[in-house]
């Protein structure tokens, strides 16, 4: 048995399945991030005091972090734009690079955490260093979880190209919507956590 | 399915029957992800999480009615640390209350309403061949599953279950045992479990209903769930950070929702401190006020199948139905902190949420009336589905009706907090929306066994449900205006004031034991009627909906033809038609 | 009824789209630096917050619209965007209904 709209649009939608999950999966994203969020502030204006990032935080650090991530952003959508040019071979190319550039941004961020650890500062030690450690923390398990889903597209998952190179092209890019909405998040995060 | 890596030329219909491709035993039943399998799945589990659920309430009734005594025959059972000479402690009833409100709520009634029958009946009434994402359908049991058990096995671990209430405030519950974090655990696998639900139901009902199906033809059940699945995907989240947050102040030792120098048993706690307590409550709410429609509306998507069914009428309002549905489902995000009011708000605030509250009211009123009306001028038949039908509409206007002085600062901040309010959402959640759930067992049981559930029996459960619950529920009102606390581990023993109406507690308990007599009939009549129950056609109760087109129970793909609907949900009594419906899927 | 025509449409125009693409990159990373830079500053906190902000919403939208392609995206998404939207707005109200006009906040 076939489900309907797997991979052909819908007339009167325009959409198929798999994109319409995907952005209402990311609505919800949308609702946990806010919800972290809207706790910073609260805790924040509520502190008496409370440090500027730059203070505790590597901020050269995280600009290249930044700038890794919205590489990455770029590669993908370049990945997803190859398949639509009928390259595979590009693809592959853009979509290594996308995985690499997050494992790079993992890489710097362990070496963040394991600083501050170094430097005796954990989550317990304020609530500054609570909201740093729980928002950056869950950040990273969505890069590792984009990651994870590109790796597949790269790797076995590709195997769909050959049987049915559209509904290929739309998983990479239902994949790359989910890698953009992490690299958003952080484009929030990051003046938020080290600049203010 | 068609095999791995063949391209998938589109099949022509009659592929549907021939494709009679033998899935094992594990892959068929267990590891399924045929919607209606999953629905059964969920229902089944459901259902068992609810008699759970009520044991445990039935102990804790024991010790209300009678506080301090020892319990005869199974007090002996809970052990030393629970209940020493079979008297209960203070800690196992903590334990009892907190389990059963969470499991009630987040593992019985909602993976029955919207796991069990969102599952079994939406694809059915959008005339789909499944829902859009069958393997991710799979995953919200199993995630629902794993909840299930992680929240079981915390009453293993030392220190027993959860014991901070089902709604977990802080800083209570960052300093109570290993049992929370078990429930902090195990929320986060229900949360998963219903996020990925409300994806696969939006996109489904958005792209797989089937030609014709315009929205204002959808039955009411499917809109119910589809305002439902909004709900669960936007309010869950918000908890699913405080979940995140509360498990860091737990595990991390942040402070989130921890203020600065708390003192516990004279001691100063060494947390870093400067968190909100509040900010619990308030992100909690806000998922919970929602969940609370969670909770009742798949129940009126129910009533309102059966009882147009029932009354051979179409539904009277349709669309103010409707649009009520949606307004209730937006502004259920905009009342949240009527269950603060006690916290401290300031006027202004108070005064912003007891409006939104009462205009929040306004819709569901509308729904309720409509349903009223629709009875006007039926002729009504009086089956077990139409009887528990019949019996919610009063019982949620008990319970909405008491939730209004509870919506007003000034009347709730007496009765917050105590019996009263116990009694007004039970009224909502038990006779309320059990009574539509047990009515959408009756109504679609021949759908998925293609036999009915006896009429008898039927009948006794439902007439001996509604005067136990009447007798459980009603005196809590009393109790409630006289002053008497929930959470009270003696039900108010020892305060002057609860003493003239301690004999309530008596009352309302011998009510719930006999309430569990009169499930007997309903769980014999469940097993019995698979084997032995009367026979019946794809259509039994000549209903209009496109679920009852397909064959019963349905095979793989459901439909033996792609449906195509061709009118509105509920053309019953047409003039001039031949029979007194005409079903959807007729041109 | 497989529809090649989304490849097909978007072939049409795909390399119109890389360069625009290629553009957003650029502007992401000039607000990149220009957020680090005016850190550096020292503006009031009122300032760096609503500079902060502002800089972090520009390049948010352009990695919403054009990376995401929410630009030119069906009604439907829209719609669900929109519902998210004020619900969202509803969640960032919380930290002010908390502290407003007496909510008791720890001292
Ligand atoms: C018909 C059987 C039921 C009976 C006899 C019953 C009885 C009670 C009683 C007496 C309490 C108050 C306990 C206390 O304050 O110490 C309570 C609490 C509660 N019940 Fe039920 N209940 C029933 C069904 C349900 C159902 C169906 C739901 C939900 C769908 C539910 C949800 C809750 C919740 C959320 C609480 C609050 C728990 C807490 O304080 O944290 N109950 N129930
Ligand atoms: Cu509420």
């Amino acid at each position: 048995m076939e489900i309907p709209y797997t991979f052909e649009v819908r007339r009167d939608t325009g959409l198929t399945n798999g994109k319409i999950g995907l952005w209402l999966f990311l609505a919800s994203e949308v609702m946990l991030f806010g919800a972290l969020f809207a706790s910073y502030i609260l805790i924040r204006t509520g502190a008496p005091n409370w440090p500027r990032g730059d203070t505790i935080l590597n901020v050269p650090l995280a600009t290249f972090n930044t700038i890794v991530l919205i590489s990455s952003s770029v590669t993908m959508v370049m990945a997803w734009a190859s398949l639509v040019r009928g390259s595979f071979a590009t693809f592959r190319i853009y979509m290594g690079a996308t995985i690499l550039l997050g494992f790079v941004f993992l890489v710097v961020k362990y070496f963040e955490y394991s600083h501050k650890f170094h430097d005796g500062l954990y989550p317990s030690t304020n609530n500054f260093l609570a909201i740093y450690f729980t928002l950056t923390g869950l950040h990273m398990l969505h890069v590792a979880g984009g990651m994870a889903l590109n790796a597949w597209f790269w790797g076995p998952g590709a195997k769909l190209w050959k049987t049915n190179p559209v509904w290929f092209t739309n998983r990479v890019e239902h994949s790359g919507l989910f890698w953009h909405f992490v690299d958003l998040v952080w484009i929030f995060l990051f003046p938020t956590l080290y600049l203010l | 399915m068609t095999q791995p890596g063949a391209v998938t030329a589109p099949q022509p219909h009659v592929a549907h029957q021939s494709h009679h491709e033998e899935l094992g035993f594990w892959r068929q039943y267990v590891f399924s992800v045929d919607h209606k399998v999953i629905g059964i799945q969920y229902a089944i589990t459901g259902l068992l999480f609810l008699l759970f659920g009520f044991s445990l309430m039935m102990l804790m009734r024991w010790q209300l009615a009678y506080p301090g005594a020892a319990l005869p025959l199974v007090g002996n059972l809970f052990g030393e640390a629970r209940m020493p000479g079979g008297t209960m402690l203070p800690e196992f009833y903590n334990e009892l209350g907190a389990m059963h409100g969470t499991i009630m709520v987040f593992l019985g009634v909602v993976p029955l309403a919207v796991g069990g029958f969102g599952n079994f009946v939406v694809p059915l009434q959008i005339g789909a061949p499944d829902m859009a994402f069958p393997r991710l359908n799979m995953a919200s049991y199993w995630f629902f599953f794993l909840g299930g058990v992680t929240m079981l096995a915390s009453f293993f671990v030392p220190g027993g279950a959860a014991q901070s209430g089902w709604t977990s405030y802080t800083p209570l519950s960052v300093l109570a045992g290993t049992g929370q974090t078990m429930w902090l655990i195990g929320m986060l696998f229900l949360i998963t479990s219903s996020l990925l639900g409300a994806v696969n139901f939006i996109t489904t009902i958005i792209q797989l209903r089937v030609r014709g199906l315009t929205f204002m033809r959808f039955p009411f059940f499917v809109w119910t769930q589809l305002v439902t699945s909004f709900l669960l995907l936007l309010a869950f989240p918000p908890l699913q950070a405080a979940a995140i947050m509360q498990m860091m102040d737990r595990v991390a030792g942040t402070s989130f929702f921890m203020p600065s120098g708390l003192v516990v048993s004279g001691q100063v706690l060494t947390a870093a401190g400067g968190g909100n307590p509040l900010l619990w409550q308030h992100l909690f709410w806000f998922l919970a006020h929602p969940e609370v429609y969670v909770l009742i509306l798949p129940a009126m998507g129910i009533v309102a199948e059966v009882i147009a069914n029932n009354t051979r009428k179409p539904l009277w309002g349709y669309r103010s139905m409707v649009y009520s549905l949606m307004f209730l489902g937006f502004m259920s995000f905009l009342v949240w902190a009527h269950h603060m009011f006690m916290t401290g708000m300031g006027t202004a605030m108070a005064a912003f949420f007891q409006t939104t509250t009462m205009i929040i009211s306004i819709p569901s009123v509308v729904i309720l009336t409509a349903l009223l009306i629709s009875l006007w001028g039926g002729s009504i038949r009086f089956n077990t589905p139409m009887l528990f039908a019949l019996g919610f509409l009063p019982m949620f206007g008990i319970g909405g009706l008491t939730g209004l002085p509870l919506g007003f600062n000034v009347s709730d901040i007496p009765l917050h907090d105590t019996y009263y309010v116990i009694g007004h959402f039970h009224y909502v959640v038990a006779p309320g929306t059990i009574f539509a759930l047990f009515a959408g067992v009756y109504y679609w049981y021949p759908k998925a066994t293609g036999r009915k559930m006896n009429e008898t029996l039927g009948k006794i459960h439902f007439f001996g449900s509604l005067v136990c619950m009447n007798v459980i529920f009603m005196p809590m009102f009393l109790m409630g205006l006289a002053g008497v606390s929930r959470r009270l581990f003696d039900g108010g023993e020892t305060y002057a004031f609860a003493q003239p109406v301690l004999h309530l507690n008596v009352v309302s308990s011998w009510g719930a034991w006999i309430l569990a007599i009169f499930q007997i009939p309903f769980i014999f009549n469940f097993f019995w009627s698979i084997w032995k129950g009367e026979k019946t056609d794809e259509n039994p109760w000549q209903a209009t909906t496109l679920e009852w087109a397909a064959p019963s129970p349905p095979p793989h793909g459901n439909f033996l033809e792609p449906p195509q609907a061709y009118r509105g949900p509920y053309e019953y009594s047409v003039p001039g038609a031949a029979r007194d419906y005409t079903p959807q899927h007729e041109a | 009824m497989t529809s090649d025509h989304i490849t097909v449409d978007h072939a049409a125009d795909i390399d119109r789209q890389v360069r625009v693409y290629v553009v957003v990159f650029v502007a992401l990373l000039a607000l990149t630096l220009v957020t680090v830079a005016v850190s550096y500053l020292d503006l009031p906190p009122a300032m760096a917050i609503a500079v902060a902000l502002l800089v972090a919403t520009v390049k948010g939208s352009l990695v919403a619209c054009y990376f995401m392609h929410l630009i030119s995206e069906k009604k439907l998404i829209y719609v669900v965007l929109v519902i998210t939207a004020i619900k969202f707005v509803a969640l960032l109200a919380l930290p002010a209904v908390t502290h407003s006009n007496g909510f008791w906040i720890d001292e």
